[in-house]
C-alpha cells in the first residue's frame, strides 16, 4: 500500500500547552482512515495542521511525496487536501446547486478579459461545471433537491452537500471532521454509504475525525487512536477495541 | 420510608432544536456518591445543568427531598440544600481564598457565615494555609478545592460537581477524590459527572451509564467497573449505527454499501 499522507513527529503548542506531542502515522492510499481519542487528545488540532489551516511547531508533513507543513490552506487544497467543517458551511440563501457550483474553480470568466475574449470557453466552462455538480448531487443523493435552498435542508443533507462541494475540487484526500456531529440517526447509514460509494468509485482517500465510534468502526479500515497529543496505536477497528491502552484511554483507569 | 433525596424522572431537556437529555432516570440517597459516566455527548453535563436549573427541563420532572423543583431557579435550590460546582470558571481568580468562601456564604444569615467558613478551612487544612493568596495564583487542584469549598459553604445536603477531575494532574485528581470521600462521610450526598469513567466508578456507591439522552446502565460503581458492555458503550461495538437508526432504506440511487 502506498502512503498517500505522511505524519512525522508533529507539534503544536499553545503557550505551554503541547496539544500535538510529536505525532507520527501514515495514511494510506484508498483508505478510510479514522483519527479518534478522548477529548484533549489533540486530533482537531492535527486535523487542522494538516489542512494547513493552522501553522505546526515542529515535524514534518508530507502528501503525495511533498512537504504541505509549510504551505498555506488554499494551496493545500490545490494540492488535492480538502477539509470539511463539523458545522457544515453551506450558503442558506442559494440553491443547493449553486452551492456545489461555487466550489468549481479555474473559471475564464473569473476574469473579465477571460468573458470577453473567450466567451466560448466560459460557455463550455460553465456546462461542463453544470455537468459535474449534477453527477455529484446524484453522487451524494441530493439530486431532487437541486432547486431547494441550500437553508431549507437538514443537518445531515448539509453534510451531504458540503460532501459534494469539496468533490467539485477533485480532491485525492478528504479531510472530514466529525461528518456525524449534528445528522439525525436515520440520515447517518445514508451519509455512511456515500462515503463508502466516493471511496469505490472515485478513489478518494478519506481521513475522519469522528465522536461517534460506532460510526468509526464501521467506516474505517484503519483507526489512528490518540492520546495526550501522540498516537496511542494504530490498528483495525478489532485491534484497537482490543486494546487494553485504547480502554484506559477512554475510561481511565480505576488505578 | 422518607422519599430519595433527590429523584430524577423521565427528564427532558436540550438546546436550540437539539434534545440532549432523553427521557433520563436518576436516584441519589442520602450519604451516597453518585457518578454519572457515559462516552462524549451522552448528555451527561446537560443532565446535571438540567438538575441544577441551569437550563429548563422540557420533560419529566426533578423532586429534591421528596418536593417538585423542576424547573426551579439556581439560586432557589442553593438555598434549599443542592449546589453545584461547575466545571470551569468556579473560583473568583483576583479574590483571595477566604474571599471565595465569603462570596459563597452569602446565602447563609450573617451571623453563621464566619463559623461555616471555619469549618470549611477545617475540612481543607490546605486552603486554611493559603487563604488570603488569590485563588488564580493557585495549582489546578487546590483551585478545585476552593471551587468545593465555595459550594460547601452554603451547607448543603446535595452536592453536583460536573468532571471533578478536568484538566487535573493525577496527584490532584488524588486529591480531590479523597476529599469527596470525606464528604460522604459528612453526611453529604455526592452527584457528579466525570469522563474518567473508572475513577468515578471505583468511587461510586451508584453509577448510571449514560447513552445518547438515556439510561443505558445502572448499578453499584464496582460493578459496572468491570461490565464489558460500558466498555463497548465507549469504543463502539458489536451494535451497527443502522441499529440505531429509524430507517434502513438505501439512499436515492445508490446501493447499499456491502
Amino acid at each position: 500500500m502506498n502512503a498517500i499522507l505522511e505524519v512525522e513527529d508533529v507539534v503544536r503548542t499553545f503557550g505551554a500547552v503541547r496539544a500535538v506531542d510529536g505525532a507520527t502515522f501514515v495514511v494510506e492510499e484508498h483508505s478510510v482512515t479514522g483519527l479518534i481519542g478522548p477529548n484533549g487528545a489533540g486530533k482537531s488540532t492535527l486535523f487542522a495542521t494538516i489542512a494547513g489551516s493552522l501553522k505546526l511547531t515542529s515535524g514534518r508533513i508530507v502528501f503525495d511525496g511533498r512537504r504541505i507543513d509549510r504551505t498555506p490552506e488554499y494551496r493545500v487544497a490545490r494540492a488535492g487536501v480538502v477539509r470539511t467543517y463539523q458545522a457544515a458551511r453551506v450558503l442558506t440563501r442559494m440553491s443547493v446547486l449553486d452551492n456545489v457550483l461555487l466550489a468549481s474553480t479555474g473559471h475564464s470568466g473569473e476574469s473579465l478579459l477571460g468573458v470577453v475574449l473567450r466567451p466560448r470557453g466560459w460557455r463550455n466552462h460553465e456546462q461542463r461545471a453544470r455537468a459535474r455538480a449534477f453527477e455529484l448531487l446524484a453522487l451524494v443523493g441530493l439530486d431532487a433537491h437541486r432547486h431547494a435552498y441550500a437553508g431549507t435542508l437538514s443537518g445531515g443533507q448539509r453534510k451531504l452537500l458540503d460532501l459534494a462541494r469539496v468533490l467539485m475540487l477533485e480532491p485525492s484526500l478528504v479531510l472530514l471532521d466529525e461528518p456525524m456531529a449534528g445528522v439525525a440517526p436515520a440520515l447517518r447509514v445514508e451519509l455512511l454509504e456515500h462515503i463508502l460509494a466516493v471511496r469505490r468509485d472515485r478513489g478518494i482517500t478519506f481521513l475522519i475525525v469522528e465522536h461517534d465510534l460506532d460510526f468509526v468502526m464501521q467506516a474505517a479500515d484503519r483507526v489512528v487512536v490518540m492520546n495526550e497529543g501522540r498516537v496511542l496505536t494504530v490498528g483495525t477497528p478489532a485491534e484497537v477495541r482490543a486494546n487494553e491502552q485504547v480502554v484506559d484511554a477512554y475510561l481511565g483507569t480505576a488505578h | 420510608m422518607s422519599p430519595p433525596l433527590l429523584e430524577v424522572a423521565g427528564l427532558e431537556a436540550g438546546y436550540d432544536d437539539a434534545l440532549i437529555v432523553r427521557g433520563a432516570d436518576l436516584v441519589a440517597e442520602r450519604e451516597q456518591i453518585v457518578a454519572i459516566v457515559g462516552p462524549n455527548g451522552a448528555g451527561k453535563s446537560t443532565l446535571l445543568k438540567a438538575i441544577y436549573g441551569l437550563i429548563r427541563p422540557r420533560g419529566g420532572s426533578v423532586r429534591f427531598e421528596g418536593e417538585d423543583v423542576t424547573g426551579s431557579r439556581p439560586d432557589r435550590l442553593t438555598k434549599r440544600g443542592m449546589n453545584l460546582v461547575p466545571q470551569t470558571e468556579n473560583v473568583f481568580p483576583t479574590l483571595t481564598v477566604a474571599e471565595n468562601l465569603h462570596v459563597g456564604s452569602i446565602v447563609l444569615p450573617r451571623a453563621e457565615r464566619e463559623a461555616e467558613i471555619a469549618r470549611i478551612f477545617q475540612l481543607f487544612p490546605l486552603l486554611a494555609d493559603r487563604r488570603r493568596q488569590r485563588a488564580g495564583s493557585l495549582s489546578g487542584g487546590q483551585r478545585k478545592l476552593v471551587a468545593l469549598g465555595r459550594a460547601l459553604v452554603t451547607r448543603p445536603r446535595l452536592l453536583l460537581l460536573d468532571e471533578p477531575s478536568a484538566g487535573l494532574s493525577p496527584i490532584a485528581i488524588d486529591l480531590v477524590f479523597e476529599k469527596l470521600v470525606e464528604i460522604r462521610s459528612l453526611g453529604i450526598a455526592v452527584v457528579m459527572v466525570e469522563q474518567n469513567a473508572r475513577r468515578a466508578l471505583a468511587l461510586a456507591d451508584v453509577g448510571y451509564v449514560l447513552d445518547t439522552g438515556r439510561n443505558a446502565y445502572t448499578g453499584p460503581g464496582r460493578q459496572l467497573l468491570d461490565d464489558p458492555r460500558v466498555v463497548e458503550l465507549y469504543l463502539g461495538g458489536s451494535s451497527t449505527i443502522a441499529s440505531s437508526s429509524t430507517s434502513t432504506s438505501t439512499p436515492s440511487g445508490m446501493n447499499p454499501a456491502t
